[in-house]
């Protein structure tokens, strides 16, 4: 077992654990409100922001997909080691974990059922980048509209359309992270409208 | 206090609790299941919400727990040292410093903003359980947006009281979707629910449930075109502190029967006092 397996997790676990879900909890609570996260040093390819948000939600009843090179041995190891969390597939995580294109096609997670929409994966999006521009979202938590770097738009307009049913995804980059749930309405905003016109 | 667990709960327990307030809130109204824990103190004293709030609360929380209104019932000052004990937290009466508040009955008069959290202590969390007493129907009528029964059950109370005679634990529905028991808060209250900058998390602890409303959510209380919602309260000022906005208790003050009605809101009364206010029974 190499060394940074063991390291890297909570000092603190109980303090540690409890402030890394208020930022996860207010990330759900206002999608698009882009939030710190610390306390995690997990090996690479994950993020530090991604280390807190598997220690503090994931555990042995949570079954992790790791997507693309999320799936290393290093990776493995330390989720084993500080989780105790089961790999398993696409299609009966809770939890997974990847860059966006290696998540793809979203069509595989579970989306929950009918009688308990609450049975569907969330998707835990390491990203290049995390702004505040970008995607206009409206819905729940968001007191107008707010606005956060997408990497694409159609797969989360595509995932409104089964509301009450549906993915979460969290987006997490260095010490920060954002998220969007479900419920939200996803536009291009008209500023990116125009940019893409003047490109094209 | 090292023998206890940092909020008295396990890491396990919280994390599970965590993940069900994550789906709560990506599904705003619906009742998550939730595995509810044995927690030192009798179901009545609201151990979903006390659940809920150990999942939630850091050590740098400032605490504040109503029982309908007051913040120094029994039940309340023993939650709130609960997590004083066990949690570290500091606490407070003021609704305005307060950073998470766990209430029974209430929602405080004094608009919350924007990094509070109202967690709830829910005795029933299933708005069409008596029309229903069968948990896997009344999972069916969520799912299928059956909510006619209970418009039937509301049109009732019209078609008898000449109004709907519900007063607490009124109806709401959550994003033109889930039909939602506020908990027993007075219709009063109603109005707050929605468009709130605060998060509003519910924990019912002997039903396991678990719900969310996240900040500027759209929730309204079920009515009728010819009998709107109102809501309503006893139509005085408060006695000591003079609001004429705030929802008002009604005491007996003397052997002769003599009455007084007072803000439910111990916190906004006293506020209220100190800047000046003055009701007609105040000293
Ligand atoms: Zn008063």
């Amino acid at each position: 077992m190499q060394a940074n397996t063991l390291s890297g997790g909570f000092t603190d676990p109980a303090t540690q654990s409890a402030h890394a879900f208020r930022s996860v909890m207010e990330a759900m609570a206002r999608p698009g409100a882009i939030q710190d996260i610390h306390g995690a040093a997990p090996p690479a390819p994950l993020s530090p922001a991604m280390g807190a948000v598997l220690l503090t939600l994931c555990d042995t009843q949570t079954p992790v997909y790791l997507a693309g090179d999320m799936d290393c041995q290093a990776v493995r190891a330390w989720l084993a080691f500080h989780t105790g969390a089961p790999l398993v597939g696409p299609a009966h995580c809770m939890f997974a974990v990847g860059k966006w294109d290696a998540l793809a096609p979203l069509a595989v997670y579970p989306i929950g059922t009918s009688e308990y929409p609450d049975r569907s994966a969330t998707l835990i999006v390491e990203c290049s980048e995390l702004a505040a521009s970008g995607a206009t979202l409206t819905g729940p938590g968001i007191k107008e509209t707010a606005t956060l770097s997408l990497p694409e738009l159609d797969a989360f307009q595509a995932n409104r359309t089964l509301f009450p049913l549906g993915l979460d995804f969290i987006f997490t980059c260095g010490e920060r992270l954002a998220a969007l749930p479900r419920s939200t309405e996803v536009t291009r905003s008209s500023s990116e409208a125009i940019t893409q016109v003047g490109a094209s | 206090m090292t023998e206890y667990n940092f909020a008295y709960l396990d890491e396990q327990t919280k994390r599970m609790i965590r993940r069900a307030i994550l789906k709560g809130l990506a599904i705003p109204g619906y009742q998550v299941p939730f595995a509810s824990r044995e927690m030192p103190m009798p179901y009545g004293w609201g151990t979903g919400g006390v659940q809920v709030s150990a999942a939630v609360l850091t050590p740098k929380d400032m605490f504040k727990v109503i029982d309908q209104g007051a913040d120094d019932t029994t039940n309340a000052v023993s939650i709130r040292t609960f997590f004083q004990r066990t949690a570290g937290v500091a606490t407070t009466t003021a609704t305005s410093d307060a950073t998470v508040i766990q209430t029974r009955h209430r929602i405080p008069e004094e608009p919350l903003h924007e990094g509070q959290i109202l967690v709830y202590q829910v005795p029933i969390p299933e708005p069409l359980r008596f029309l229903e007493p069968r948990e896997s129907e009344t999972r069916k009528m969520h799912s299928l947006e059956e909510y006619g029964l209970m418009h039937v059950k509301l049109y009732e109370d019209i078609s008898r009281h000449g109004h709907i005679a519900t007063s607490y634990a009124y109806p709401v529905k959550v994003e033109g979707r889930y039909v939602m028991d506020p908990s027993p808060i007075p219709k009063f209250d109603n109005p707050k629910l929605g468009d709130m900058a605060a998060i509003q998390l519910f924990g019912a602890g002997r039903e396991q449930r678990i719900y969310a409303l996240p900040p500027y959510t759209q929730v309204v209380s079920l009515d009728f075109e010819d009998h709107p919602f109102e809501a309503s309260k006893a139509d005085h000022p408060c006695g000591m502190c003079g609001a004429t906005d705030s929802y008002l208790d009604e005491l007996i003050i003397d052997d002769a029967g003599g009455r007084m009605f007072v803000c439910s809101d111990t916190d906004y009364c006293e506020a209220r006092q100190t800047a000046g206010h003055k009701g007609k029974d105040a000293a």
